[in-house]
């Protein structure tokens, strides 16, 4: 069985452990703003919520990508961006409409979550429990996805 | 079932694959008018830029279509029977349809002044317009660009990275003018300025002559002549009607495109149409339009695939959305950018920085449009708020006043954090 990405916010204390984990996985720095997944801290809340891809089944960007860039890792269900192919052009960050697909400068490609290749490692490296990497049919992401539904441009089945 | 489509861009491949998947046993035929391998349009300034080779423009690897069991097959189809489901091809051949999608896309507009048939006139447009482009934009040659909207723009960029002395000549007021206001369009401009790019608002081209035997004159308005080795013409798209138009009759209802409904059908039950060449409505208003951009043009391919073989599925409307990079400042625009009626806008300008954030709101806070000028982070929330429609709540004051919360907002107002629901203070 596919596994995806669980998150929870409640359980998130914003201690950025994943946002370092995952640069340094995917870049080798310990960089926040390298990185796929973001901590946002909602100060007036006291909370914290961490936000990453959710490799939503509509898959805007690997659908609007001019030159088929982005494919599903057949393993994990992730949608990879295929470093070789992109031209940096930036459509899937604006197709997007989670904006978790971004432009990395340095590089001159896009880049999003790949769940690792199977071993998230902000998921590793959560000590609270709040992101953890668990078979897809229970993760709390299917709101966000059932979210992505009812505001789908695309797909409204008619009565 | 038959199903052909007209036209190999993104609306008819990803509507092929869509019908392949959806209709298993169906015949799928999709017809290429180039003697080209399926390419995109989108990459040949990255083509043009040395990013990618000729293979890297194409839109599915070789053996691709052969795989799914999609023909593919290299003729144009230069126009259709309605009455007998019928089209005849380049060559003569003619084909039975049981359903039809128009996705022949758009073409460049040739603006209607003299010169423009000269040997060192091009559009920006197909693989072969690339290939001459590219034999003629040398290191130091003179190039003059018209037209700084948004295609121009990716190729202003392409050309600059190829090394050439570059002019561009606008004839509106400013840069990029459907996609960004004045102060957006002028941070564009004074960035090409500072990359050494000549740039002229509010001049016409009054006509092109040879010079030389490699060399163009280019006359534009208050008497300025430019010599160039190549003038590139990027003055917008326009719909390729020829399939509907037969002489003065048209076949099928068109206003600037092939009118569909929101099930990307046109006026004939069993001809579709989809990507540039059709007049969908606007996600807000409603009205018709023709939005000629690759998020629209797949989305309408695949919702025309799926209606064509009976899965009744609904577009809700198109939703423009731009992002442009040119030479290292990206800027972006998405829906109703300047404002709708009794609506409220919110913008924070910083020239200095080049940066720009313009978001409009309408009378019952919800977000209609925006613009971002060097601000590119998670900038897709924008679409998702757009096309959420909801009120903001909150969130309309606290964007108000700090209006790079944009991600913060989007977050916030989705089903998953729990936390400040649009409704509550």
């Amino acid at each position: 069985m596919l596994k995806a990405l669980s998150i929870v916010p409640d359980k998130c204390t914003g201690c950025m452990q994943c946002e370092l984990a995952c640069s340094y996985e995917h870049e080798g720095v310990f960089n926040p703003a390298r990185s796929r997944i973001r901590v946002f801290h909602f100060h007036d809340e006291a909370r914290y919520v961490p936000y990453t891809c959710t490799q939503c089944a509509e898959a805007w960007c690997q659908l609007a990508c001019p030159v088929e860039a982005i494919q599903i890792n057949p393993h994990t269900g992730a949608k990879e961006v295929i470093e070789n192919l992109c031209v940096g052009c930036k459509v899937c960050t604006i197709a997007c409409p989670f904006g978790t697909v971004n432009y990395n400068q340095a590089t001159g490609k896009v880049i999003k979550c790949d769940l690792c290749g199977g071993d998230p490692a902000c998921a590793r490296y959560c000590p609270t429990g709040a992101i953890t990497y668990v078979d897809a049919d229970l993760t709390a992401y299917e709101r966000m996805r059932m979210w992505a539904a009812r505001t789908d441009t695309q797909a409204q089945a008619s009565a | 079932m038959r199903y052909l489509i007209a036209g190999a861009g993104p609306a008819g491949v990803v509507a092929a694959e869509t019908l392949r998947r959806a209709d298993p046993q169906a015949t799928v035929r999709l017809f290429c008018g180039e003697q080209e391998p399926v390419y995109s349009r989108m990459a040949i300034p990255y083509l043009l830029a040395h990013k990618i080779d000729e293979r890297g423009t194409w839109l599915r690897e070789p053996g691709h279509f052969e795989a799914l069991g999609i023909e593919l097959v290299h003729q144009r189809i230069e126009s259709v029977e309605w009455d007998t489901h019928t089209v005849r091809r380049a060559d003569g051949q003619r084909e039975h349809y049981d359903r039809l999608l128009i996705a022949t896309g758009a073409r460049p507009a040739t603006p209607p002044v003299p010169g423009m048939d000269l040997p060192g006139v091009r559009h920006c447009w197909t693989l072969g317009d690339a290939r001459a482009i590219a034999a003629r934009a040398r290191p130091g040659s003179r190039v003059v660009l018209m037209g700084a909207g948004f295609i121009g723009c990716i190729i202003l960029e392409a050309l600059v990275l190829r090394g050439v002395r570059l002019t561009v000549i606008e004839a509106e007021d400013r840069m990029v003018p459907r996609m960004m206001d004045a102060t957006g369009g002028a941070m564009l401009q004074a960035w090409c300025e500072r990359k050494g790019v000549r740039v002229h608002t509010a001049t016409q081209v009054l006509g092109v002559e040879r010079a030389g035997s490699d060399t163009l004159a280019v006359h534009c308005e208050h008497g300025a002549v430019h010599p160039a080795e190549l003038l590139v013409v990027a003055t917008g798209v326009l719909p390729n009607l020829d399939l509907v138009a037969d002489g003065t009759r048209l076949s099928l209802e068109t206003g600037r495109g092939i009118r569909v409904d929101p099930w990307q059908r046109s006026s004939d039950p069993d001809v579709f149409a989809a990507g540039d060449v059709c007049e969908s409505v606007d996600w807000y208003s409603g009205e018709r339009a023709v939005y000629a951009i690759q998020p629209a043009a797949v989305e309408q391919g695949r919702i025309a695939a799926l209606n064509m073989c009976g899965r009744p599925v609904r577009y809700a409307g198109a939703l423009p959305m731009n992002i442009l990079d040119t030479l290292g400042l990206v800027t972006v625009s998405f829906g109703h950018w300047a404002g709708v009626p009794g609506g409220e806008s919110v913008r924070r300008a910083e020239p200095g920085r080049s940066r720009y954030l313009r978001l409009e709101f309408d009378e019952r806070d919800r977000l209609v449009g925006a613009i971002v000028v060097g601000l590119p982070e998670h900038v897709g929330v924008l679409r998702g708020l757009l096309q959420r429609r909801a009120p903001l709540g909150a969130w309309k004051a606290r964007l108000a006043r700090s209006p790079t919360r944009i991600a913060e907002a989007f977050v916030a107002c989705t089903a998953t954090t729990g936390l400040g629901d649009a409704a509550s203070p």
